[in-house]
């Protein structure tokens, strides 16, 4: 039988996949071409006129040191998110595919904080952790420790990392337990009576066979760490203190909408573009390969 | 090399049993085959000794040891799946190797093993592949040399043929019991196919709805069949059973409901002279022998088989049908077999 729908009027697929289009077009070609075009462009003082300078906005950018103190901070705070929350989400699908069938509940309470939009979720977390009114501020206050993330750049990093983590931990854990189910029971019984025990099974059998999934998380999560998690920062930190929270994608907004330094800003999207580009063609190529695997 | 003994084994889920008051003796070295329909219970059965279900009620014992509460790895088993259950990540090498390295081998015993069983199973040149660069023959006898070279004390084979087609299941079949023999292994092999039970089993045990029907050798098994069920089971094609109301058989045993004729002990005689008549519906024509489908006229169906060499009646023709005496097996209404001087006696 042949499934292609056939159209006798020939303009109307062009039709339907116009408003597709028509979104790609203003919503991201448009801007990226204005970034890449203000990226050669300086505006004056007074930002009455612009000026081509070339590739001056990026010779600039690469010897601020804040723009580089940035890319050191975007790959401390990714590996972090990205490592806590895949490790915590494949800790808790080990727990419920252990437990089996009966995990369905737990399962969907686990779902629930990825339904948080990331700026309450940050909200959330700063409020657990306001110096002077957060619970676990005060908590920590009793033991002697001063919690305070609007002076101490490393608490800082540390509360957005966890804000940011704690979201993708349900997505990352329905991708691990689907994973872990996947996998036939035999496998792990054959390891058992092989005299594997459960941490051994889990190391030389479940971890190697879950790789695909690893991976597909890892390149998620990355992507994540780069771009979603600006809500988390812009409503815990503002970036700050002393930009110790500036991750590449804060930067472009801070520098571009609260410095107004629009060409520095464009010069910092064409940046980020190119490293969208290259996760994404990671991505696809991955995916490419899972499908034959 | 063990025994392992069940006493009144129990198994159910909720209140569903699956086993019921399974009393077994395996002897050292010996083939067991279980075997039964699909569904009855066998897999269970063997998982429960390998230590991969718990057992509801009863004991189990391999090599004079209580395994009841021990893991798998404490019970010194070795199992082979139905679907082989290879690491797939792992060379033929390293799936063997596995078990060794948890046991702590040092390198060189390890390798020594692996060659060894490797030679045994024809498997050398594949030793650097991974599973999925194997036939499923292959596969098979990696499945196998795992288990061997870890020289445990009972081997436990689920289906391990049934993956695999018609002719290597013959071949294999063969392999398994020249092995078996070879290493003087204590060997549970459980198939729902009665000719591979026939042909491996030093002693067969017939299964049917979690309930052991009956043990023996394949030819006790075959010549005196406790049930209707065996009877039926066991034996291609199955034994002809003729319901005595219908039909005027003397002499029988009191109590006696049932008369049972295998196929190849049914002959034809004059009509209205034998136990029943029945018109001859359609023959398979095999080669060295003809089975011959007849049906009565109360539409019980009949098979008896003959050499090639004798011509049989035409088809829709109408003919006597009877069996010696010593060939007819009673059965009362609850299908077990009845006991008289009329009972054949096993040749
Ligand atoms: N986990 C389980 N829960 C409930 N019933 C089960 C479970 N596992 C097996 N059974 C039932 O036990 C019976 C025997 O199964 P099994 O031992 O696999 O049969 P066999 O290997 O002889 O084909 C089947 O009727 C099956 O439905
Ligand atoms: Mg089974």
């Amino acid at each position: 039988m042949e499934k292609r729908v056939f159209f006798r009027n020939k303009w109307l697929p062009y039709l339907l996949v116009a408003p597709q289009i028509a979104v790609t077009l203003v919503f991201f070609f448009w801007p990226a071409g204005e970034a890449v075009y203000q990226s050669v462009f300086m505006p004056d003082p007074f930002g009455l006129k612009t000026r081509y300078v070339g590739l001056a906005n990026f010779q600039f950018l690469f010897t601020d040191p804040y723009y580089r103190n940035s890319f050191a901070t975007t790959a401390l705070f990714s590996s972090l998110v990205t490592t806590i929350s895949m490790s915590v989400a494949l800790w808790l699908a080990v727990l419920a595919d252990r437990v089996g069938k009966k995990a369905g509940r737990y399962t969907t309470l686990l779902i629930w904080p990825y339904a948080v939009a990331p700026a309450i979720a940050g909200v959330l977390w700063m409020f657990l952790f306001m110096p002077s009114i957060g619970v676990l501020a005060r908590a920590l206050g009793h033991f002697g420790y001063t919690w305070n993330h609007a002076l101490n750049g490393g608490q800082a990093m540390f509360l957005v990392v966890i804000a940011s983590a704690w979201k993708q931990i349900s997505y990352n854990f329905l991708f691990f337990l689907a994973g872990l189910q996947s996998i036939p029971r035999s496998l792990i019984e054959a390891a058992a009576i092989d005299g594997a025990s459960f941490t051994r099974r889990f190391w030389t059998i479940v971890f190697p066979l879950l790789s695909p999934t690893t991976f597909f998380l890892l390149v998620v999560n990355v992507v994540y760490a780069f771009f979603e998690t600006f809500g988390v920062i812009h409503t815990i930190t503002g970036g700050g203190p002393q930009q110790s929270t500036s991750i590449l994608v804060y930067k472009v907004f801070s520098d571009g909408f609260v410095s107004q330094d629009l060409g520095s800003s464009a010069a910092q999207s064409v940046v980020l573009l190119l490293l969208v580009s290259g996760l994404t063609i990671i991505q696809f190529r991955f995916i490419e390969r899972r499908v034959q695997y | 090399m063990a025994r392992v003994s069940l006493t009144a084994v129990k198994k159910s889920y909720g209140k569903t049993v699956v086993i019921d008051d399974l009393t077994l003796a395996i002897e050292d070295g010996e083939l067991i085959v279980i075997v039964g329909p699909s569904g009855c219970g066998k897999s269970t059965l063997l998982r429960m000794i390998a230590g991969l279900e718990t057992i509801t009620a009863g004991t189990v014992v391999i090599a004079d040891r209580v395994v009841n509460n021990l893991e798998p790895r404490e019970r010194d088993i070795a199992m082979v799946f139905q679907n082989y259950a290879l690491y797939p990540h792992m060379t033929v090498f390293a799936n063997m190797a596995y078990s060794l390295k948890i046991a702590g081998l040092d390198k060189g015993e390890i390798a020594k093993r692996i060659e060894t069983t490797a030679r045994l199973l024809e498997l050398e040149s594949f030793l650097k592949r991974k599973p999925r660069q194997l036939s499923g023959g292959q596969r098979q006898r990696v499945a196998m040399g795992r288990a061997i070279v870890r020289n445990p004390a009972v081997f436990l084979f689920d289906e391990p043929l049934s993956n695999l087609d018609a002719r290597l299941r013959v071949q294999m079949r063969m392999e398994i019991k020249t092995l078996q023999r070879k290493l003087g292994a204590t060997l549970l092999y459980v198939t729902h196919d009665q000719v591979e039970a026939m042909t491996l089993a030093d002693r067969m045990v017939v299964m049917n709805n979690g309930i052991v029907e009956q043990v023996g050798t394949p030819l006790e098994v075959y010549h005196n069949p406790a049930t209707t069920f065996v009877a039926g089971f066991i034996g291609s094609p199955p034994m002809n059973f003729l319901d005595l109301n219908n039909h005027n058989i003397v002499p029988v045993p009191v109590k006696a409901s049932l008369v049972g004729i295998r196929p190849e002990h049914l002959r034809f005689c004059p009509l209205g002279t034998g136990l029943c008549d029945a018109e001859v519906a359609f023959f398979e024509e095999l080669g060295a022998e003809t089975l011959v489908h007849l049906r009565s006229q109360n539409g019980e169906k009949y098979i008896l088989r003959l050499e090639s060499a004798t011509t049989p009646p035409a088809l829709a023709t109408s003919v006597g049908l009877t069996a010696a005496d010593k060939y007819r097996f009673f059965f009362d209404n609850n299908g077990k077999r009845l006991k008289s001087e009329d009972a054949p006696p096993s040749p």
